[in-house]
């Protein structure tokens, strides 16, 4: 995501610093090497970089929250399904991997799933950041499909039944009558879910996704300013708090106003 | 134990699936190191984790505004940020900034290694956690409780500590069950600080054996298992300690 520019900034920062270190130890007053400037303003300096790294967070999470939204609904409706066959592969996968730590998961799919694959003779890159994205959206089925068997188990058998009464089919049923009012019940716990992921997605720098901790290491090697290291690490989180607690926020008043089954927030 | 190694041993010479960890000495034991400092880490984290909980919503119970302002800011900071961004700013910003004594050669050595940050930050986390659940637990107890009681003379803080203080506690257990299941799950971030838990032992096996997909395997039966026990360590404390007329019982 972020190309060559970002490397060559870093890369240019540090030559300045190893040019300006001798200068610095030979006066006092360096003539021409920067001043010892605010951390605030070499923050400041740093701050369309790190937003940029943030921007593929979100990218990631959009795309993570989608794989789970649609595999964790199928996952949740097959843990229902009358078939046992079909209901306990799918209850055991949930329960492994809502069990499973993420990081080992991601680990899990960056190491197993190759970095390209070659399809009918063309070969499909498949960079770190996609492996990263599929690899956090498995958790990320595993607990939407509790939830979806939880909104499903909240709906009294009375539509199910009414719903025939009025000649639905079973699918007619379920598409028109009782998945819009699941919709609603889920909504609060989904949101709770996206939060939870945009919050991971900084995992996938442990394995080397140049995503805003990534970054923000890179900055802080480039400047190499003891005192910039609070300020930076607490831009990051601040840039993610600013985005997570209207969610909770909106997920918490959601839940009380409509008196929404209990979701506990996990991280 | 020997006939298993030497089964292990076979299913890697005929199959190529090395499990070394089961058969190599050498493996094993750096694997139940891992495993060691997972535990650890776990039961160090779930400890604190409960502690500043408690103290937090005791805290929070005093109804002083200025303490409960700080509680709500404690638990939306840590709820509202990256887990892994806490532990890189415990480690890399808060870290040098408390050098301790001097070592040789002008280096400070630093107050605290990387597995007591790891501890620190992980128990701040999950207490942000668990602060909320037993918050809700104090709400829980019905008010009829403090009216008996102070019908009875009991003081406040007696009251506190003997009367609301159980009950909440068993109230909150099931929420708890699931926050102590996440403390076990979050410490394999400490492998981001190098603190030599199962997933960085996992690594080193894997980086020196090139079997990812059977360490994998054996890490996340791991996981599932430590978790599971716990879980239904968790469950049978429940049960023993389940309130007579709540909840259907």
């Amino acid at each position: 995501m972020t190309g060559l520019g970002d490397t060559s900034r870093i890369g240019a920062l540090r030559r300045r610093f190893l040019l300006a270190l001798p200068v610095i130890a030979l006066s006092a007053t360096p003539a021409w090497a920067d001043e010892p400037a605010n951390v605030l303003i070499v923050l400041w300096k740093w701050i369309p970089l790190l937003m940029s790294g943030f921007l593929l967070n979100i990218v990631m999470s959009v795309i993570a929250m989608a794989i789970g939204t649609v595999g964790g609904v199928c996952l949740g409706i097959c843990q229902l399904s009358p078939r046992r066959i079909v209901a306990l592969p799918a209850w055991a996968a949930t329960h492994f991997f809502r069990n499973a730590p993420w990081l080992v998961v991601l680990f899990f799919i960056m190491f197993l799933i190759p970095f390209r694959f070659t399809l009918f003779g063309q070969t499909i890159p498949f960079p770190d950041w996609i492996k990263a994205t599929v690899g956090l959206s498995i958790p990320v089925i595993a607990n939407i499909s509790e939830v979806t068997r939880g909104a499903l188990l909240s709906i009294p058998n009375g539509q199910w039944e009414s719903a025939s009464a009025l000649g639905l089919s079973r699918l007619q049923a379920f598409l028109l009558v009782i998945l819009p009012q699941c919709v609603r019940r889920m909504l609060p716990p989904w949101m709770n879910w996206y939060a939870i992921l945009l919050m991971a997605t900084v995992l996938a720098s442990i394995l080397g996704v140049a995503e805003i901790i990534t970054l923000a290491e890179r900055v802080s090697n480039a400047e190499s300013r003891q005192d910039l290291l609070v300020p930076l690490y607490g831009f990051v989180m601040a840039v993610f708090f600013v985005f997570c607690y209207p969610i909770a926020r909106l997920s918490q008043y959601l839940e009380t106003r409509a008196d929404f089954g209990r979701q506990a927030r996990t991280p | 134990m020997d006939y298993l190694s030497e089964l292990f041993r076979g299913l890697y010479d005929t199959t190529g699936f090395n499990f070394s960890v089961l058969y190599d000495p050498y493996d094993r034991d750096r694997w139940l190191i891992g495993m060691k400092t997972t535990l650890l880490l776990a039961a160090w984290s779930v400890a604190l984790s409960l502690i500043i909980g408690l103290v937090g919503a005791i805290l929070h119970q005093t109804g002083n505004p200025l303490l409960r302002w700080l509680m709500r800011v404690y638990v939306h900071v840590f709820r509202n940020t990256p887990p892994l961004a806490q532990l890189y700013f415990f480690y890399f910003a808060v870290s040098p900034m408390l050098s301790g004594p001097a070592s040789g050669g002008g280096a400070h050595l630093p107050v605290f290694g990387n597995f007591a940050w790891a501890v620190i930050s992980l128990s701040l986390l999950q207490g942000a956690f668990s602060l909320e659940i037993f918050r809700s637990g104090f709400d829980a107890v019905p008010d009829q409780m403090r009216e008996a009681a102070d019908a009875l003379g009991i003081s406040r803080s007696v009251q506190l500590f003997k009367i609301k203080l159980p009950l909440a506690f068993r109230l909150c257990l099931p929420a708890l069950q699931g926050n102590i299941v996440n403390s076990i799950k979050t410490t394999s971030l400490a492998y981001a600080i190098a603190v030599p838990e199962m997933l960085y032992a996992a690594n080193q096996i894997w980086s020196d054996r090139v079997n990812v997909v059977e360490m994998m395997l054996v890490m996340l039966l791991s996981y599932v298992a430590l978790v599971g026990l716990a879980g239904s360590g968790l469950s049978w404390l429940e049960r023993r300690l389940a309130l007579p007329g709540f909840g259907g019982r």
